[in-house]
């Protein structure tokens, strides 16, 4: 595996650029040229920027198409309906951003007074435009929605992310790391297929050091609208997140049900929490959605002194 | 226009299709799969190249996981998943020391370990590569394409889920494909809908209709709607052969229409 430096020195390292193993690697002359070692600037004027956002919150998952968009918009959502939380709701899912559509919006960034999105899937013209970016260009899209938007007096801004642990991710991350995070949510669905992505998931979180305030099982059980009875449409063959979360010592946060509807909302750009406020699904988010908060407003940073509402 | 292929790894295998999808979750490793599978009952020899790097799921979708991968004059020797070495596998999945270990890669590396599993993996004579690929539109698919262009490949399955939000995706990787001058032999909807096993009530939990329409409007081939079974779910975390054990089953039909498909599929040029 010559190519790929196992015994890379990191970026950071005296030795970036110049160790046996940087030979061949495509970062090499960057990392030579010292430019790896100097902090990013936009570090600190992002911590800056951000100081008026009280609570972030990143969503994660390993595994894609689990319900992490879903989730971020109906977090979002809930939280808004307190008309005097602002939240702020970013979507940094660049190849396959899916927020706008969620939140029913074709280029507006308010949804409510007090509800804010941005994604890049508003500055696409068509909705075929294909972003077919590499990383750097991913990155730098990244560092502008973070610093150069102005956010304003916001209590919560929701990062939603692409699957994976990659450049999206780490970007994130680092661009964050001056500003506290208040912590990860990780979204899976209860097949072995998405928790040995899961465990990647929470494994990047430990090497980051992002705190993780608990995960959500998402489509846990089907009811069926005709008979009522249940069936499990992704068996938790290995014992789901549930089983999981006991062996990793993270808190579960609950378990929503595959509910069709949501789908449907999320087609036609509505809150599942207003279209089916009393079903199984809408409580069991409103549930999750407590334990957000109650976690926030636990952990708040030590040199602000804000009086909890 | 292109330069010829070298007499290099890929120069015994026949065809090399792509499955990909904009959207993550949909089904692209499920579809894979069950193409190789179907592939082999046909009596081909078929290899699967895994690129994504971050959730590599093929191995484990194939009882593959755990395996060691050897080395040879050629470079990397595949894995080979059954005993009549009609499958090979190749996927970061192999050289991770610890499965739980994130890959947490930026895109020049990931491009590098792309470019190898396509020129240093000796491939031997297969009827068809099959690549699947993370969601999205970046490095990795960049680099696929890239270094599979030389040998000409049949062409991209894109799978989709009937919901509009993955319709949305999907048809930017359409864009993609066009962009990279990618052939669509179809697009794929997959999670169609789920027959309740108590009273047979089909209900469409992810919507419906989007795969088709989807496919009109861009103007490529449908292939079929695979409908939701919670045993393919089953047998792919069991790594057993779902086309073998369940031809009663409800994703059956669709699932062989998509290996048709690519089994009469003639290439748009000599390679």
């Amino acid at each position: 595996m010559e190519e790929v430096p196992q015994g890379c020195p990191g970026t950071g390292s005296a030795q970036a650029g110049r160790g046996a193993s940087c030979q061949g690697c495509p970062n090499q002359r960057l990392c030579a040229s010292g430019a790896g070692a100097a902090p990013d600037p936009a570090i600190e004027e992002i911590k800056e920027k951000l100081k008026t956002v009280k609570h972030k919150i990143l969503v994660l998952s390993g595994k894609g198409g689990v319900g992490k968009s879903t989730f971020s918009a109906h977090l979002a959502h809930g939280l808004a309906e307190d008309e005097n939380t602002q939240v702020a709701l970013l979507d940094i899912d660049i190849c396959g951003p899916s927020i706008p559509k969620m939140m029913g919006l074709e280029g507006e960034q308010f949804l409510e007074d007090n509800l804010g999105v941005m994604s890049v899937g508003f500055l696409l013209s068509s909705p075929d435009d294909a972003v077919i970016w590499r990383g750097p260009k991913k990155n730098g899209m990244i560092k502008q929605f973070l610093r150069d938007v102005d956010w304003g007096e916001v209590d919560y801004l929701i990062v939603d992310t692409p699957p994976g642990t990659s450049d999206e991710h780490l970007s994130a991350v680092q661009y964050l790391s001056a500003a506290h995070v208040d912590g990860a949510v990780i979204i899976t669905t209860p097949q072995e297929v998405s928790l040995q992505d899961v465990r990647k998931e929470i494994s990047f979180c430990h090497k980051v050091k992002l705190p993780i305030i608990g995960v959500v099982e998402n489509m846990s059980v089907f009811v069926c609208p005709k008979c009522k009875k249940e069936s499990q449409i992704f068996p938790p063959t290995t014992g789901g997140a549930e089983v999981l979360c006991q062996d990793l010592k993270i808190p579960l946060l609950g378990k929503v049900p595959l509910d069709p509807h949501i789908g449907k909302s999320c087609d036609k750009g509505q809150s599942f929490l207003i279209d089916a406020p009393d079903s199984p699904a809408a409580l069991a988010y409103r549930g999750i959605i407590q334990k957000i908060q109650e976690f926030c407003g636990l952990h708040q940073p030590k040199e602000e002194h804000l009086i909890s509402s | 226009m292109e330069a010829a292929a070298e007499a290099g790894n890929l120069a015994g295998v026949q065809h090399i299709i792509l499955v990909l999808s904009g959207k993550g979750g949909v089904g692209k490793s499920t579809i894979s799969t069950e193409l190789a599978l179907a592939l082999r009952h046909a009596g081909k020899k078929v290899g699967i190249l895994d690129v994504d790097l971050c959730g590599p799921s093929i191995p484990r979708m194939l009882r593959a996981q755990g395996r060691a991968v050897h080395q040879c004059d050629g470079g990397w020797v595949p894995v080979y998943v059954d005993q009549e070495q009609s499958i090979c596998l190749m996927s970061v999945g192999f050289l991770l020391e610890n499965p739980d270990e994130a890959v947490v890669w930026r895109g020049p590396k990931k491009n590098a370990l792309i470019k190898q599993f396509v020129s240093d993996v000796a491939w031997g004579q297969l009827d068809y590569l099959v690549v699947d690929t993370p969601p999205g539109t970046s490095d990795e698919h960049m680099a696929t394409v890239d270094a599979l262009r030389p040998y000409g490949p049949l062409g991209a399955l894109v799978v989709t889920t009937p919901q509009a939000v993955s319709v949305g995706d999907v048809r930017r990787e359409l864009t993609f494909c066009r962009k990279t001058g990618l052939r669509v032999l179809g697009v794929v909807e997959n999670m169609s809908g789920f027959v309740c096993p108590h009273c047979a009530e089909c209900t469409s939990v992810f919507s419906r209709g989007g795969g088709e329409e989807l496919a009109s409007h861009a103007g490529v081939p449908f292939l079929g709607s695979v409908p939701l079974d919670p045993e393919l779910t089953k047998s792919l975390e069991e790594g057993r052969d779902f086309i073998r054990e369940f031809p009663e089953s409800p994703a059956f039909p669709a699932l062989l229409s998509i290996a048709q498909k690519v089994l009469t599929e003639a290439p748009a040029r000599v390679p």
